[in-house]
């Protein structure tokens, strides 16, 4: 029996803990109880931090005194530094550092079981899988918890762990073995636009029903240190309560508040090159903390015209080898606030460039900064989707894209108002432009911890208290069917997709594919190809899609494969069997082989070694 | 009973004790083992002298501090610099740089209260038993307290300290690492 409700915000460059008494009958309020995590700040310093930086160095074995890299539970420790020191330290050696383990959890062009972080290290660098890596940040919050509450073993409590809403089934389930691999069996998933606002309910307590009414439709704007996230949120009314939905979740876009700093000390940095001053790569890193600061100075003080900037040398002569510059306001402007956030029409779409078959091979970084762009995009596929479904949440009628009414912000990089203002000036001029009502900024929102705290709500709210926002699966899922026909050269045989489980399927819940038969051999690998979509929401179970290639409403995930296992010699034997899609309670899909009319059952795994 | 207890202790009635306790002993070996006992050292007159501390461990605390200094604010660069060569505005430059980082560790580490709440600049009345730790007089000391006068400088009064616990695997000495770049 478990006593906490444990959050974990699993995130790109920052991870955080929040818990809560399941006994408690009221929730937390605004007084949502964090974590302190035991790190090393620096060789021979543990402190304890609210935040976990998600960076993993692996240090070459005569780099730091003997001892000096012990933690509080593991007084041995001197093969892998987790959290501020390994992000500092890591900056300088990047060779070493495994960065942004998430993002390369998500990306489907490259194995993620094998060991290839960090990312063309050199040979005798020992390497990870971003498995290991993800399920070594967890391993350290794990032996955080317990060294403090060690009557409430971690693995003994309820675990709520956060996913973009992004994710697909087979970074889900790659989030849940990175979770069973760091000692943490039972977990649940919760989407991280959803445990925002869950965090902002709790801390508005009954006051939030003030805020939202049926009707409203939530537009989620996270954007976190590495990636963008969008959801809807449709407020509706339920037996007279109201009842909260989750409709809609944006695709995985690579890009985030690091990609802001970095931004800005790219154009200081080109400046001082013009003058002749050459920064090496620790006076870049300096720069772009330095340009933060300033940064966060000009947005707290809107009179600044400029913000000192102080790349202080490296060397022990420090009035000497410092290079000053200075960000100007109308240089902020115009690298952030209108290079990320763009006043720009809902018709203007991202830019997608041109990849290169070996560009796909690094991080898919989003081509286009524009995160209003990508929002655009958002709302008017969305729109159309919903368009065309027969029972649409949200109504979309000759309106070119969903009104949101309301915006939630998530995330450190709004913590400049100045881009949240932006962000509601564009969304409320496109509004306008289509007919609509203004929406409104949801206030009061912890954007650094929120993530968390909502997660550890969340674990409350399942045990029967509070409201619960409902959604079921954010994607359609369909399995790829070859059709036969003569061999063509130099032509792919058509594929069909084959609904196997439909939009918004909800925990615990299954779908049969009765229909559709297929012979597997015993004894032989299968593999299916594996599409999902985030926009059709009207295709059930058994639908046969005939253009996959080339519909650009299907996404191609990582195949799903099983070999059937032998039992008296029965290899090279045809069994009839039929597909059976389970959302598990946890929140992760499961894709089964039932035999037709027989009782074997064989589960389909999600390859995540490499897309082909 | 009752003696005065010097009698006990004079030369005289010593020797009679060591006297009557030699014969005794002689004669018992119950009684000589007793008396063995008292005569055995006992563990405070055996506690060794106290082993002193390398300076650089009696310090570590302070040498932890200036090490965070440096690191965060780069403090020691800044005063082991030789200043005289430089613009003000190149020393304003780095000052910043050491203002930042040395801000940062302050507010980390310590919580600081002025020692007297009032503003500087103005008139006060200094108690009879005022604490004399936290308020030094100047001027016109004359006469017994009450005083009245004038605040000057408010001072500093640490109310929490909070320095992070540095790993008695680190030598303490080593303020700042060299950085070798390969």
């Amino acid at each position: 029996m478990s006593t906490y409700s444990i959050g974990i915000d699993l995130g790109t460059t920052n991870s955080a803990v929040s818990y809560f008494k399941l006994a408690e009958a009221e929730a937390r309020g605004s007084a949502q109880t964090m974590l302190g995590i035991p790190q090393i700040t620096s060789v021979g310093t543990v402190e304890e931090r609210l935040l976990l930086p998600s960076f993993l160095y692996l240090p070459n074995a005569e780099e730091f005194p003997a001892g000096t890299l012990a933690l509080p539970w593991d007084k041995k420790r001197k093969d892998a530094v987790v959290g501020e020191f390994a992000r500092s330290h890591g900056s300088k050696v990047p060779m070493r550092l495994v960065a942004s383990a998430k993002s390369w959890l998500c990306h489907a062009g490259v194995d993620r079981l094998s060991a290839i972080l960090p990312w063309q290290a050199p040979e005798d660098v020992q390497r990870v899988s971003p498995l290991d890596a993800s399920a070594g940040y967890l391993a350290h919050l794990r032996e955080a918890w317990d060294h403090q509450f060690p009557d409430d073993a971690l693995d003994k409590q309820d675990v709520v762990l956060t996913v973009p809403a992004s994710f697909d089934a087979a970074a889900r389930d790659l989030t849940l073995k990175a979770a069973q691999q760091a000692g943490l069996p039972n977990i649940t998933l919760i989407e991280e636009p959803q445990a925002a606002f869950y965090a902002w309910i709790e801390q508005m307590g009954d006051g939030f029903r003030k805020q939202v009414k049926p009707g409203d439709v939530v537009l989620v704007v996270d954007v976190g240190g590495g990636t963008t996230d969008f959801s809807l949120i449709a407020v509706t009314s339920k037996d007279g309560d109201v009842a909260l939905t989750r409709v809609a979740v944006g695709d995985h876009i690579l890009l985030g508040g690091d990609n802001m700093d970095l931004a800005l000390a790219h154009t200081v940095n080109q400046r001082l090159a013009a003058e002749g001053k050459k920064l090496d790569t620790w006076q870049f890193n300096a720069l772009t903390f330095a340009c933060r600061q300033a940064k966060e100075q000009l947005f707290a003080d809107a009179k600044l015209k400029k913000a000192p900037l102080v790349v202080p040398g490296r060397s022990s002569s420090l009035v000497g080898g410092t290079i000053k510059a200075e960000l100007s306001r109308d240089e902020l402007t115009s690298v952030l606030t209108d290079g990320f956030f763009p006043k720009s029409a809902v018709t203007d779409l991202p830019q997608v460039a041109r990849r290169t078959g070996l560009a796909q091979m690094a991080l898919p970084y989003a081509q286009d900064a524009g995160v209003t762009r990508h929002l655009a995009a958002f709302l008017t596929r969305q729109a159309r989707a919903m368009a065309t479904a027969h029972d649409a949440p949200v109504k979309v009628e000759g309106r070119a894209f969903v009104h949101p009414t309301a915006v939630l912000f998530n995330g450190g990089a709004f913590k400049a108002s100045t881009l949240k203002d932006r962000v509601i000036e564009v969304l409320n001029d496109w509004l306008a432009a289509d007919g609509g009502q203004p929406a409104k900024e949801l206030e009061g929102a912890e954007l650094d911890l929120a993530v968390a705290r909502g997660a550890a709500y969340y674990g409350w709210v399942r045990h029967g208290h509070g409201l619960r926002i409902r959604g079921g699966t954010a994607r359609a899922y369909y399995v790829g069917v070859e059709t036969a026909m003569p061999a063509v050269p130099g032509m792919e045989p058509p594929v069909k997709a084959l609904c196997v489980a439909p939009f918004g399927m909800e925990e615990g819940t299954q779908a049969d594919v009765p229909t559709q038969e297929f012979g597997l051999v015993v004894g032989e690998h299968t593999r299916f190809r594996f599409f999902a979509s985030s926009l059709r929401r009207d295709d059930r179970v058994g639908v046969m899609l005939d253009d996959v290639i080339g519909n650009d409403e299907l996404e191609e995930v990582a195949p799903i494969e099983t070999t059937l296992p032998t039992q008296n010699g029965n290899e090279g034997n045809l069994v009839p069997v039929n597909l059976q899609a389970v959302v598990t309670e946890i929140g992760t899909l499961e894709l089964r082989c039932l035999e037709k009319g027989g009782p074997g059952k064989w589960k389909l795994e999600l390859n995540v070694r490499m897309k082909e | 009973m009752e003696k005065p207890i010097q009698s006990e202790t004079s030369f005289l009635a010593r020797l009679r004790t060591g006297w009557s306790a030699f014969i005794r002993a002689l004669g018992s070996p119950d009684f000589s083992r007793k008396v063995a006992e008292l005569l055995r050292p006992s563990p405070t007159q055996a506690k060794p002298k106290p082993v002193e501390l390398p300076p650089e461990c009696l310090h570590a605390s302070g040498l932890a501090v200036l090490s965070l200094l440096q690191r965060e604010g780069r403090l020691i660069d800044f005063l082991k610099e030789d200043m005289a060569a430089f613009s003000d505005a190149e020393i304003g430059a780095a000052a910043r740089v050491v203002h930042a980082g040395c801000r940062k560790v302050f507010s980390e580490y310590f919580t600081l209260e002025p020692a007297l709440k009032d503003a500087e600049g103005a008139t006060i009345k200094v108690p009879a038993g005022f604490d004399a730790q936290r308020i030094r007089l100047t001027g016109n000391i004359a006469g017994q307290p009450p005083f009245r006068g004038t605040l000057k400088h408010h001072g500093w009064v640490a109310t929490a300290v909070n320095i992070p616990k540095v790993s008695e695997a680190l030598d303490p000495r080593v303020l700042a690492a060299a950085e070798v770049e390969l």
